[in-house]
């Protein structure tokens, strides 16, 4: 572990105003923050606990917790909204049962929501593990979690 | 690249990348900006590469990915050069047909052709597609013709050519008189004169001097900047090059948004092209002039984008505003003096240095010069990124290059400048779109976000999602903004929920004016305007959910109810198939019912239904 963030750090030439760009580099190394290795961090770069968990803390792109093998981005921007984005986000939170934020307890999913991607033509947009589905609806927010392998409960058979 | 050891090498080099170009060779380019790449286009683009290799025909057709051309709506979009054939939505599997019949056979596919909506014709080239025709694509229009990784390509379209202006023989002050002359003006939001802040920033004392490229682009709806540093990311770097110089600067920094992949990706490797040319380092261009770049990225909060914000991200802090008694050009990043312009500014240096201050400052409106790129996003047919001169009425970005609202729906209003900008009504289409006159009606330019909305959005809601948006988003240093903008979002919930009282819209007003007066930053003090302007221009539509418990739209879920109108149901289960609490009954070929009980109003349904026979009420 220690290795790792020895040599992210030494990416940045151990320079601490890259601490939001290290950090970034770490937790996709790490899949998120782990206390561990919030501390080794805070060692290689000279840089006060306190100032790193505060900069965790604040900024949306970080976690403290692990993140799902799946991860499901939401777009809420503006034209999304405007497409009918909120409906999209209900069926997500009441098909996985989590809020906006949150990871399912067997680490399968990571559902956020994410305030506007650029792709406005597209809209709704949901991202899967990085690949963009534009033009949502809430029955092709099921076929893709049936992609994935999850219940959904409708009446649809196919 | 061998470095460029002079001015007139680099001028002699782009002759020499001109002449070794044959413009009559067919050249297939291929939009892959983030939109198209949406889509899907990545498939579409190793489609044609081996099927070109396929053929041997690697040195007859070349393949250009280039930035983003604009027209999202029609993506995947492919232009065949040189007859600038425009094919748009072309599906993953065309490559071998495009190449087979198209290029080398010269017929032009049907199917692919643009159709223009209101007369049915076809238009074969991308100029003649009404999109474009009506835009003034100055700084944008570059992006379909280069590939952005290749500094050979800016080269070839004359990049770099203000930078060797300026630097055969300007002088710094010369540079900032020319910029002032242009009245150009921040595209960022401020709209603050470039010049003059240019100006400041070199006669402060103190140093090093940084020049910042804010390319923190949070507005929801607004994607311009992404589009620029993705598609041309040389022109910001030469526009920086050029502010630099002028003002004193030796190192700068592009400040962008971590969940922009492919704009990082790219000016990545144009600051890495530069390094290797001599255009960025020590001596450029064989001249005592040293600069050099670095990526900053964000960690995805909106408030960064604000200026001392942004320093302080940078500096690998929290991105908390301060007060700006003293401002970032006096001390700034770091407490020395600091120069932040937006990615459009850049964007606009070279073309100014290159063609004169009053080229420039011809187009437009008196205090708002050149051109301006908004997104067109929401309800538009077409959605996209267009250019257009300053002063443009608004009616025609909307009718003309949008072309008007889907499905033939009632325009409601245009909502401008972000979070912090407000809605515009029907009533003032005709408007000519400029930075006064925004802000006259109570929005305001901001970065360029144009959101259009229809007779099916609750002009509440949307100040309520504002609201939501910009509380979230808070950083919570000061008490006006990180109470206030909560306690407002609170009233319009109650509001939304058929629960709000007509004195509610008093308190709105006064409590915004007050968050206006009160907050430290301009995040805060724009943070009330979309419900201001929402509540002056459709007062009305506050009161049908006050006084009526309705929601004109149909929209909040409080007050609507879905029913199914029997005259137009077919009973084909759509409907009953993807309602998640089987509310929706009935048989097969039978009219179907909702139970009341049972909905909870999630709209899959009324999303589903191919006959509009699930109404809102």
């Amino acid at each position: 572990m220690k290795e790792k963030v020895q040599e992210i750090v030494a990416r940045y030439d151990r320079d601490k105003s890259f601490l939001i760009p290290i950090l970034q580099d770490v937790q996709k190394a790490f899949n998120y923050l782990p206390q561990d290795v919030l501390k080794a961090v805070s060692e290689e770069l000279g840089v006060s606990i306190s100032q790193v968990f505060e900069v965790c803390t604040f900024y949306k792109a970080f976690s403290l917790t692990p993140r799902g093998k799946h991860q499901l981005s939401l777009c809420l921007g503006t034209a999304c909204h405007v497409r009918g984005a909120p409906l999209i986000g209900e069926h997500m939170e009441r098909t996985l049962g989590l809020k906006a934020g949150e990871t399912s307890p067997d680490l399968e999913y990571t559902y956020e929501t994410v305030n506007c991607l650029g792709a406005c033509a597209l809209g709704p947009i949901l991202v899967v593990d990085g690949e963009y589905q534009g033009n949502m609806t809430i029955a092709k927010t099921n076929k893709l979690f049936k992609k994935l392998g999850k219940k959904v409960e409708t009446d649809e058979e196919d | 690249m061998k470095k460029i050891k002079s001015p007139d090498e680099l001028l002699s080099l782009q002759e020499k990348i001109r002449s070794s170009r044959d413009p009559k060779k067919p050249c297939i380019t291929i939009c892959a900006g983030t939109g198209c790449l949406a889509y899907g286009t990545q498939k579409l683009i190793d489609g044609f590469k081996s099927e070109i290799e396929k053929r041997n025909l690697t040195d007859t057709i070349d393949v250009r990915t280039s930035g983003c051309h604009g027209f999202c709506e029609r993506g995947p979009l492919v232009v065949i050069h040189p007859q600038k054939i425009f094919y748009q939505r072309v599906g993953l599997g065309d490559a071998a047909e495009i190449i087979e019949k198209t290029v080398l056979g010269g017929e032009v596919l049907d199917r692919l052709t643009y159709r223009d909506p209101v007369s049915k014709e076809k238009i074969l080239c991308e100029n003649e597609v009404p999109f474009y025709k009506k835009q003034m694509r100055l700084v944008f229009g570059m992006n379909g013709q280069i590939d952005p990784t290749s500094l050979d390509d800016y080269l070839a379209i004359g990049g770099y050519s203000a930078l060797t202006k300026v630097l055969k023989g300007v002088s710094p002050e010369a540079v900032i008189e020319e910029i002032i002359k242009a009245n150009l003006r921040g595209r960022g939001g401020g709209g603050f004169p470039t010049g003059w802040k240019w100006d400041a920033t070199r006669k402060a004392k103190g140093s090093p001097k940084y020049v910042i490229c804010n390319a923190d682009e949070g507005d929801p709806g607004a994607y311009m900047d992404r589009s620029l540093l993705e598609g041309n990311p040389h022109s910001v770097l030469e526009g920086m090059l050029i502010g630099a110089y002028a003002i004193g600067s030796n190192l700068g920094y592009i400040y962008v948004r971590n969940e922009y992949p492919l704009a990082v990706k790219n000016v990545g490797i144009a600051i890495e092209s530069c390094r290797e040319a001599g255009l960025l380092g020590e001596g450029i261009l064989g001249t005592d002039f040293d600069f050099d770049l670095k990526i900053n990225r964000g960690g995805g909060a909106f408030v960064c984008g604000e200026s001392s914000a942004l320093f302080a991200s940078i500096e690998g802090r929290t991105g908390e505003p301060r007060a700006k008694y003293v401002h970032a050009t006096d001390r700034g990043l770091w407490d020395k003096p600091t120069n932040l312009n937006n990615v459009e500014t850049w964007a606009n240096v070279p073309l100014i240095i290159n063609k004169g201050a009053d080229w420039y400052a011809s187009i437009g409106t008196e205090n708002s010069k050149g051109t301006k790129i908004f997104s067109l996003v929401g309800k538009i047919n077409n959605t996209g990124l267009v250019e257009v001169p300053m002063g443009i009425p608004l009616r025609e970005i909307v009718y003309e290059i949008g072309g008007g609202i889907p499905q033939g729906r009632k325009f409601k209003a245009v909502q401008t400048g972000g979070p912090s900008g407000g809605c515009i009504p029907e009533q003032y289409l005709d408007m000519p779109v400029d930075f006064d006159e925004l802000t006259k009606l109570g929005s305001m330019m901001g970065s360029g976000g144009m959101i259009v909305m229809d007779d099916r959005n609750c002009m509440v809601d949307v100040a309520r999602y504002f609201l939501k948006f910009l509380e979230e988003e808070s950083c919570g240093k000061c008490t006006p903004c990180r109470e206030g903008v909560k306690q407002m979002r609170m009233i319009l919930d109650r509001i939304t929920e058929g629960k709000g009282q007509l004195e509610d819209l008093d308190t709105l007003e006064w409590m915004g004016q007050a968050i206006i007066d009160g907050s430290l930053c301009a995040l805060g003090g724009s943070a009330p305007n979309p419900v201001l302007t929402t509540l002056r221009y459709f007062r009305d539509e506050y009161e049908a959910h006050i006084r009526d418990h309705r929601c004109p739209a149909g929209v909040c879920k409080a007050l609507i109810t879905y029913q199914i109108d029997p005259e137009t149901c077919t009973g084909c289960q759509l409907c009953s198939r993807v309602c998640p609490t089987g509310a929706v009954k009935g048989e097969k070929k039978q009219v179907h019912l909702i139970d009341m009980e049972a909905c909870i109003k999630c709209g899959a349904c009324f999303e589903s239904c191919k006959f509009d026979a699930v109404k809102v009420q």
